[in-house]
């Protein structure tokens, strides 16, 4: 059996008093898209900053490709070819649109400051190639158009794509989307949904996604995730989690004995409407 | 003769009747707004890249200078001095992210704030403590002359002073605009989460930029201190770098650079047309004078980012 590229393990994290995820455990396959739901205040982005290394859990561990990397600040977890995106999109603002996606390459140039500063020789040589890198993401999400736009006069659904494009520069072997949908009309919603297979397909790049809109979900993913109250309540394929009870409870917000009442008509959209996702007290 | 007259009419007359004359006072200007920007440049590293506002800044070019000096005194030659210089300054920056900026990260900026004013007075202690407090002089090896060129009369010390400090500005804009650590540097300033994200180790950024403000701060210190002499009041120079931020934008390098001359050939020009009528001196306070009209009507600065607020 193949390693996973990506092992969480019984991760709890704290800010002080509260709890935000409790043992919670995750295995991620090499060229897999998993989703991971679940009502506001489940935990979601909080399991991705775990990934990320921008929180670090108290207990448990996070393995990559086989290794332990628990403890890693962000910009390791990055070398690693870990890349994400934030729910509330985080481009730099006043650079282009080409220069957002340049620096998505940092990791990826070598120079030294001297050379660097002088503009010269290797330096430029370097900057060319990656410059060519970066043109093919641009063509590949379509965004030719706003190159030299800068990032924070775009609209939000095409910010969006930017920071797609920015965590793509960087080839990583995981992706980390957290919400890469929010706030999109249907026509935007269908062309990340386009981009996010394609990009899985064509590199092979593992994906792991947040995302509300459960058509969505149920269309592009391998295997759903699903979490509540910090703890993994459901995980499999969209169909086995579609009919999993806990799920549809932390969903629908009823305990198990008005349970019954969920129909099967909704399955196909566990979530139906926004108001079942803002649970009281969440 | 009408005030009208005497304030809008008089002084362009005494411009158009020797324009040689005008001449020198403008390059005098920007020889000294060159300075200006150079002090400024400092600051608007390190406001970019972390947020600071560096109260300090002044004093690290006075503590350069001091080193500088000290170790010439005592027997160094000028370029060996100088790179121990350098390596002090840059020595200066890994010790201040590691004391200072790391453990009071994701403070709120006044805290920043005042642990640079906290080390505004370390430095200027610490400088005097090291290599006393006396005025010195520094001698670069640039003769203090002047020759005349199309009837006007500049400084070689001045000029050479500028030059320096155009290459470097230029140097320092490249840098920023076209190259990785650059991007690297800009990136932090927009948006620290995203950065981190992206790979850009913050601690590595926060020392670059502390040491280049110290390099910045050398070539200041070096052109203030022939000029004047290596004394405390280098550190107040600071404070004419100030109206230059207001003018030229927090966080833009041209707007550094294009501050620090319009400052700089501006209170010379005032000073020199304007000032006889009001009793003179206005040197010392146009400048504050004119980032308070600018704060008025453009608070971002020439270049700086438009603040747009959305309701």
């Amino acid at each position: 059996m193949t390693l996973p590229l990506l092992e969480v393990e019984g991760v709890s994290v704290r800010f002080g008093a509260l709890t935000a995820l409790t043992h919670v455990s995750l295995e991620i396959a090499r060229g897999e898209i998993v989703a991971i739901i679940g009502p506001n205040g489940a935990g979601k982005t909080t399991l991705l900053n775990v990934i990320s290394g921008f929180y670090h859990p108290y207990e448990g561990r996070i393995l990559f490709d086989g290794r332990d990397r628990t403890n890693l600040r962000p910009p390791d977890v990055a070398e690693l070819g870990v890349a994400r995106t934030f729910q509330n999109v985080a481009l730099f603002k006043g650079m282009s649109v080409l220069d957002n996606i340049m620096t998505g390459r940092l990791l990826k140039m070598r120079g030294s400051f001297l050379l660097d500063a002088l503009w010269w020789g290797p330096a430029q040589r370097q900057e060319l190639a990656h410059r060519e890198a970066v043109e093919r993401i641009i063509d590949f999400l379509e965004i030719q158009a706003i190159r030299k736009t800068r990032a924070g006069t775009l609209p939000y659904g095409l910010q969006k794509r930017v920071e797609l494009a920015r965590a793509l520069a960087a080839e990583p072997q995981l992706l980390l989307l957290d919400e890469p949908m929010a706030g999109m009309n249907v026509e935007e919603k269908e062309d990340m949904c386009r981009f996010i297979l394609d990009v899985n397909s064509e590199f092979g790049t593992t994906i792991a996604l947040i995302e509300h809109d459960m058509g969505v979900v149920m269309d592009i993913s391998h295997r759903v995730a699903v979490l509540d109250y910090g703890r993994k309540i459901a995980d499999g394929t969209p169909d086995e989690v579609r009919k999993n009870q806990a799920v549809l409870d932390a969903y629908l917000g009823v305990s198990s004995e008005g349970a019954s009442a969920a129909p099967s008509e909704t399955s196909p959209r566990i979530a139906p409407a926004k108001p079942a996702l803002e649970r009281p007290g969440a | 003769m009408s005030v009208f007259q005497q304030v809008l009419i008089g002084p362009l007359k005494d411009i158009g009747s020797n324009p040689a004359f005008f001449g020198e006072v403008v390059i005098g200007g920007i020889l000294a707004g060159m300075l200006y920007s150079l002090v400024a440049l400092g600051f608007v590293l390190i406001f970019k890249a972390s947020g600071v506002f560096n109260f300090a800044q002044g004093v690290m070019v006075l503590f350069a200078a001091l080193t500088l000096v000290g170790l010439i005194e005592r027997g160094a030659g000028v370029w060996v001095a100088l790179a121990a210089t350098a390596l002090v300054m840059i020595v200066l920056a890994f010790a201040i992210e590691r004391a200072v900026l790391r453990p009071l990260v994701n403070q709120p900026q006044i805290i920043l704030f005042m642990a640079t004013i906290g080390l505004n007075f370390f430095l200027e202690g610490f400088g005097e403590m090291l290599w006393g407090a006396n005025v010195k002089k520094l001698d670069v090896g640039i003769p203090d002359r002047s020759f005349m060129a199309a009837g006007m009369q500049i400084n070689q010390l001045e000029l050479s002073a500028g030059g320096i400090a155009a290459i470097l500005v230029v140097v320092l804009a490249i840098f920023f605009q076209k190259t990785r650590i650059g991007r690297a540097l800009r990136a932090v300033a927009d948006d620290h989460e995203a950065a981190l994200s992206i790979g850009i180790p913050l601690k590595t950024i926060w020392v670059v930029v502390w040491s280049v403000a110290g390099l910045v701060a050398i070539v200041a210190g070096i052109m203030w201190g022939a000029k004047s002499g290596v004394q405390f009041s280098l550190s107040l120079i600071a404070l004419k770098a100030l109206p230059v931020l207001i003018l030229g934008g927090f966080e833009s390098v041209p707007g550094a650079i294009v501050g620090g001359l319009i400052i700089g050939v501006g209170e010379k020009i005032g000073e020199v047309y304007w000032g006889p009528l009001v009793g003179g001196a206005i040197e010392n306070w146009f400048a504050y004078v004119l980032a308070l009209a600018f704060l008025l009507i453009r608070p971002q600065g020439l270049f700086g980012e438009k603040i747009i607020e959305r309701v």
